[in-house]
Formats: C-alpha cells, sequence, structure tokens
C-alpha cells in the first residue's frame, strides 16, 4: 500500500513537471524579478527532496545490504572472475546461495 | 592577468589534491584500489564526488549559453527534469548496482552484463558502444577547458593551449590518483562551484544595479519578452527532454561510481541532496544567463545579439554555410565569463573563474572510467591480467589514460560544435537509449543477452542514423522542414536545433525501441541458467 502510494506519488510529480498553464506566462514576477515559470521550477525541485526523502524514509531497500559483508569475499572472486571469464560464450557459472538482491534567434522545437 | 594566476593557482591545486591521494594509497597497484578506491568513500565525497561528476562543461557554461538564447526555459528543460530522475535512478538503480558490485567484485557495468546474462562477446559489444558514446562527452571537457581559460584570460592563452593545459592537468591528476584522487578533486571542484553560483548571482546583480529594471527591460522588448516565458520551446519538446537524465545512470562513470560508495547508506545523503545542488548551481546559471541580454558595455554580448537578430530577420534568405556562421556567432558559452568580466572585481574574476573551470573540469570520471572499462572489460578480461598480473592492469589502465587524452585533445581541435549540442544529440540521447539494459538486468528476470545486444546495436544505429540525418541536411533558419510525413502527419523533421520525430527529441523513440526490442528479442530467446537466475532474484 505504501509502495503505490509513493509509485504514484513520484508519477504525479512527473505530471507537474509539464507545466504547460505557466507556459507564455511571465507575470507575476516573484521578489520583483522572477519569471513565475522559473520560480514553479525552483519550488518544483524544492518538492523532488521532500518526495526523495519519503521514498529513503519509507522505501529504503535495505534488504540489498543483507549478507554483502559476510558473502563479499568468496563470492567477488566467483562473481569477478567468471566475468572476466576468457573467451567463449558458454561459461560455467559459479553456485551461490543467493540473497536478495542552440540555438540562435530560432525557436529550439522549430 | 590577475583571473589568469588565479585559475593556475587553482588548478597547481588541483593537481597537489591528486598527487596526495597517489601517495596515500597503500595498494596502488592493486585494480580495485586505482579504479574504486577501494569502495570506501563516505558520504560527503560521494555525494559532491557524484554530483560533480555529472556536471560537466555544459552545467555552467552551456546552461548560461543555452538560457542567453533559449530564456528561462532552459531550468526546467535539464535542471529540474534531472533534479527528479537522476536520485530517482539512484535509489532504484544505483543501489542495486553497489549491492551487486559488493557482492560479486564487479569493477564495470560490463562486467555485470556478462555475468548477469551468461555471455562474453555480446560483452565486448557493449563496451565499444557505452565507450564510442562516452568519447564525445570527455571531448566536451577539453572544449569546455579551452574556452573557459582563453575567455577568463581575456584572450590571452590561446583556445590550443587552454584545451592543452586543462588537458594534462586532469590527466596528470587521473594518471596518478586513480578514483581516489578523482573522487577528492571533485569534491574540491563541486563545494568550489556550488559556492560560485552564489556569489556571480550577488555580484553580477550589484553590478547591473539589481535585477528587478533588467527584467521589466527584457519584458518590454518584442525581441526578449519570449526569453522570460518557455516560448521558445514546444511542450512536446519539453516533455521529450525528460528523457535525457535517463542517460545519467546508464553512463558507465555514474554506474562505475556507485561501486565506490563504502556503505548503501551513503546513497540516502546523495539521493535527498542532489535537488538541492541543482537548484543551487543552475538557478543562478540560467537567470544570468537570461538576463546577459541586457548586459550593456559588453561589446562580445551585443555582437551575439546582433547575431540572433540578423539570424531571425535575414535567416531564410541566407545560405545554410551564412545560417551556420551567424549560429556560431550567437553561441553563448562564454557569456558568464564575459558577465564577470564586465561586473566582477579582478581578483573576485579570478575565483570565479576557478569555480567556472572547477565545472568544466569534470571530464576526470569519463577519462578514468574510460580506461577501467578498456582495462577490466577487455584487458583482463582476454587474459592480460593473468599473463601479465595486476600490476600491469593498472599501469595499462595509466597508459590507456594518456592516449585517450591525446586523443580526445586532438578532435577537440578540430570540432567546431558548441558544448551543448555535442553532448546531448550524441553521447546523451545514446545513454537513456541504453538504460533499458540496467533495468532489465537488474528488475527483469526474463531478460537475456540477445535482447540487450539488440538493443544495444539499435543504441548505435540510431544515434548513428541522427548524426549522418543532421549531417546531410542543413539546419533551417525558421519552422522545423518535415522530411517524411504520413497522412499529413510530421514523422522526421530536420529543427533548427536538430531532428524531430513526430515532434519530439529523437531521444524518446530511441529508448523506447531500445526497451521494446529488448523485450521481444529477450521473449523471442532463452534465458541464463536456474544458477545465475538464483544469484540475482529471489525466487525464480
Amino acid at each position: 500500500m505504501k509502495r503505490a502510494l509513493l509509485v504514484i506519488i513520484v508519477g504525479v510529480l512527473y505530471v507537474l513537471h509539464q507545466d504547460f498553464w505557466f507556459w507564455r506566462a511571465a507575470h507575476p514576477l516573484v521578489f520583483g524579478f522572477l519569471p513565475v515559470g522559473l520560480f514553479y521550477h525552483a519550488c518544483y525541485t524544492v518538492a523532488t527532496v521532500l518526495v526523495m526523502m519519503l521514498l529513503v524514509r519509507i522505501a529504503w531497500p535495505s534488504e540489498l545490504e543483507e549478507g554483502v559483508g559476510e558473502e563479499r569475499g568468496r563470492d567477488a572472486e566467483r562473481g569477478r572472475d567468471a566475468a572476466r571469464g576468457g573467451g567463449g560464450e558458454a561459461q560455467v557459472r559459479p553456485l551461490s546461495p543467493s540473497p536478495p538482491l542552440p540555438l540562435s534567434a530560432e525557436r529550439e522545437d522549430t | 592577468m590577475i583571473p589568469t594566476v588565479v585559475v593556475f593557482a587553482y588548478l597547481g591545486v588541483v593537481l597537489y589534491i591528486g598527487i596526495f591521494a597517489f601517495r596515500k594509497s597503500r595498494h596502488r597497484e592493486e585494480a580495485e584500489d586505482y579504479f574504486l578506491a577501494n569502495r570506501s568513500l563516505g558520504p560527503y565525497v560521494f555525494l559532491f564526488s557524484l554530483f560533480g561528476t555529472n556536471m560537466t562543461a555544459f552545467a555552467i557554461l552551456g546552461s548560461s549559453g543555452h538560457a542567453f538564447n533559449n530564456g528561462i526555459v532552459t531550468f526546467g528543460l535539464m535542471a529540474s527534469s534531472s533534479a527528479l530522475i537522476i536520485p530517482l535512478s539512484l535509489f532504484l538503480i544505483g543501489t542495486r548496482v553497489w549491492a551487486l558490485g559488493k557482492k560479486y567484485g564487479f569493477i564495470t557495468p560490463v562486467q555485470m552484463f556478462r555475468d548477469r546474462w551468461e555471455c562474453s562477446h555480446i560483452g565486448t559489444v557493449i563496451f565499444v558502444v557505452q565507450a564510442a558514446l562516452l568519447i564525445p562527452y570527455i571531448i566536451i571537457g577539453v572544449m569546455g577547458g579551452g574556452t573557459a581559460l582563453s575567455a577568463i584570460s581575456g584572450g590571452r592563452v590561446p583556445y590550443w593551449f587552454g584545451g592543452a593545459v586543462v588537458a594534462m592537468v586532469v590527466m596528470s591528476y587521473v594518471f596518478f590518483g586513480g578514483m581516489r584522487g578523482t573522487a577528492w578533486v571533485n569534491t574540491f571542484q563541486t563545494i568550489l562551484f556550488l559556492c560560485f553560483g552564489a556569489i556571480a548571482l550577488i555580484v553580477i546583480g550589484i553590478g547591473m544595479g539589481g535585477f528587478q529594471q533588467s527584467a521589466e527591460a527584457l519584458l518590454g522588448s518584442p525581441g526578449t519578452a519570449p526569453l522570460m516565458t518557455r516560448e521558445r520551446i514546444s511542450p512536446l519538446y519539453f516533455f521529450s527532454y525528460t528523457f535525457i537524465p535517463l542517460s545519467s545512470i546508464a553512463f558507465p562513470h555514474i554506474t562505475i561510481f556507485c561501486l565506490t560508495a563504502r556503505k548503501m547508506n551513503q546513497f540516502k545523503k546523495t539521493v535527498v541532496l542532489y535537488p538541492v545542488c541543482m537548484l543551487a548551481l543552475w538557478m543562478p546559471c540560467v537567470f544570468l544567463g537570461v538576463m546577459a541580454n541586457r548586459a550593456t558595455g559588453v561589446p562580445k554580448i551585443e555582437e551575439k545579439i546582433e547575431a540572433r537578430r540578423a539570424l531571425a530577420t535575414q535567416g531564410p534568405r541566407l545560405t545554410a554555410d551564412e545560417r551556420d556562421n551567424l549560429r556560431a556567432k550567437t553561441a553563448g558559452d562564454d557569456v558568464l565569463l564575459l558577465l564577470l568580466e564586465r561586473y566582477a572585481p579582478l581578483w573576485l574574476a579570478g575565483l570565479l573563474g576557478a569555480g567556472i573551470m572547477a565545472a568544466v573540469m569534470a571530464s576526470d570520471s569519463q577519462i578514468l572510467a574510460l580506461s577501467t572499462m578498456f582495462t577490466e572489460d577487455v584487458f583482463a578480461f582476454y587474459g592480460g591480467k593473468k599473463r601479465f598480473g595486476e600490476a600491469a592492469q593498472v599501469h595499462t589502465g595509466r597508459l590507456f589514460i594518456v592516449l585517450i587524452t591525446i586523443f580526445a585533445y586532438a578532435v577537440a581541435l578540430r570540432a567546431p560544435q558548441n558544448i551543448f549540442d555535442l553532448a546531448v544529440q550524441y553521447a546523451f540521447s545514446g545513454y537513456s537509449a541504453l538504460s533499458p539494459l540496467l533495468v532489465a538486468a537488474l528488475y527483469w528476470k526474463r531478460s537475456t543477452k540477445w535482447g540487450a545486444l539488440a538493443s544495444t546495436i539499435w543504441c548505435a544505429v540510431s544515434v548513428a542514423a541522427v548524426a549522418l540525418f543532421q549531417y546531410l541536411v542543413p539546419a533551417p533558419a525558421g519552422p522545423p522542414v518535415a522530411m517524411w510525413s504520413v497522412a499529413g502527419v510530421d514523422v522526421l523533421s530536420r529543427t533548427a536545433g536538430g531532428t524531430a520525430v513526430f515532434g519530439l527529441m529523437p531521444v524518446v523513440p530511441m529508448t523506447i525501441i531500445s526497451a521494446l526490442l529488448l523485450i521481444l528479442v529477450s521473449l523471442l530467446t532463452s534465458r541464463p541458467g536456474q544458477a545465475t537466475m538464483r544469484r540475482y532474484f529471489h525466487a525464480v
């Protein structure tokens, strides 16, 4: 449930990036000099920080770290040797118990 | 003269950091130590270094130049979309790559692909395509170095010499310091150029008498008012640009960098603070780029504006060569430097120039990544390490660094194209199209080596096709020229800025077709054996 909610939040954030509603508007000038379209995207960037905080807090994939320390020595040698292989397509894969894992004056688009 | 001296002093500091890293290293002859800093980077070095690695010449010079000609849209186009996509890809892909690398000892993405899909020569094909796409990125760094040093010195240092100095310094600290040296230098550089943005904004703002008047004046003129909105770019183009940041995690230097963290927890700060860094760097650069249109007493900026005006009014009547000539004159990669020269006191212009150099010199990680890939994916894989030993592998890596730097410099001297275009059109789009490979390797059990091969070949062919198309068909002066239409719908068009497919940037069809090919061919071929699947996934 939490995960689905996070996916929706990220999806909404992506959609909010396409802010066609401020496309041709410069006013109001925020602080007297910042066009509203630019201000919107500054706020948008701050919103991404909040969403990233939420992701890290709620959906951090800590299960990926399980067993990494202990297994590392043995599996590292096996995995890398396998990947470094030395030739043919068909190699014997090592077995191991597995934890989870411009513009110019013209328009750019024109 | 003073700015030049400050910048050269900065280059000396950077060189020293690289050599200091070399002296601190206890296992100089070990590949994992040289290429991955022994997987030992702490949270802040990881964050700043990763951010600095992602920010090349275009982050400061290209962004302000693009904003100078296109307006505020540059921020939404490149910065805020990256602020979402890049941390998200680090969260979803970077952490998994780290875990697999730590567990199985991978040093390069190709090692992981070879192991995951039980392949060898297909891995070599992926290496070749990745390397071919990475080289333009390295060239950007050398070109940016030449442009920046020449501009900071007021033309006293010629472009060829500036490029050579920057290439030599970068090559030296990468050569000696390896990943540790590169990460430390990147951290230092990132802190420097993050400070640069805020200081430049304040100094130039004061120099221009505040931004309020300039903003009003820009809005008051029909020629510049569109720069304060996004009307120069279509919403479709804007949308398609969100595919470009997908390239970040697929760039081998970023994937490799994910392997350097000491703990997975170190991704947390990077994921959260990456958008903050984007805002701190890009907002001032984009805003100042737009404001440069109101700078007074800067003849070079006035020439650019004049060339832009000529292009807009006489463009259709000019020959393709004349248009290209005018386009080259409008290129705004040096506007920020020109603003500093005009408004900042000399000593400060020097410091700020060093900040710009810091961003420009981000090609270090790409050079190191290419060397890492060559030594691991080719030299070691085809028996070099077994025959000559690990020390020879590290020496080969260092030799490769020298050769690739010389090559990049030679090309940079001949390549006239503007920094930004070169990067986006070839390297970025190509890597975005390669990103489905990582997703499939990490998340899709059914993916196969043949699917990966199909996707990789498509990526190479489509990048070459776009490059060839743009080479053969000259850019129009005005609206897009449809080259292929079906039932009144423009399928393929040549635009002033590049190519459009259904009005979208080529990166969109390139990435979607790459993913579809991977899926389709994978479903038609047999997947890796049970043993491999068990190593990568919980339940098969």
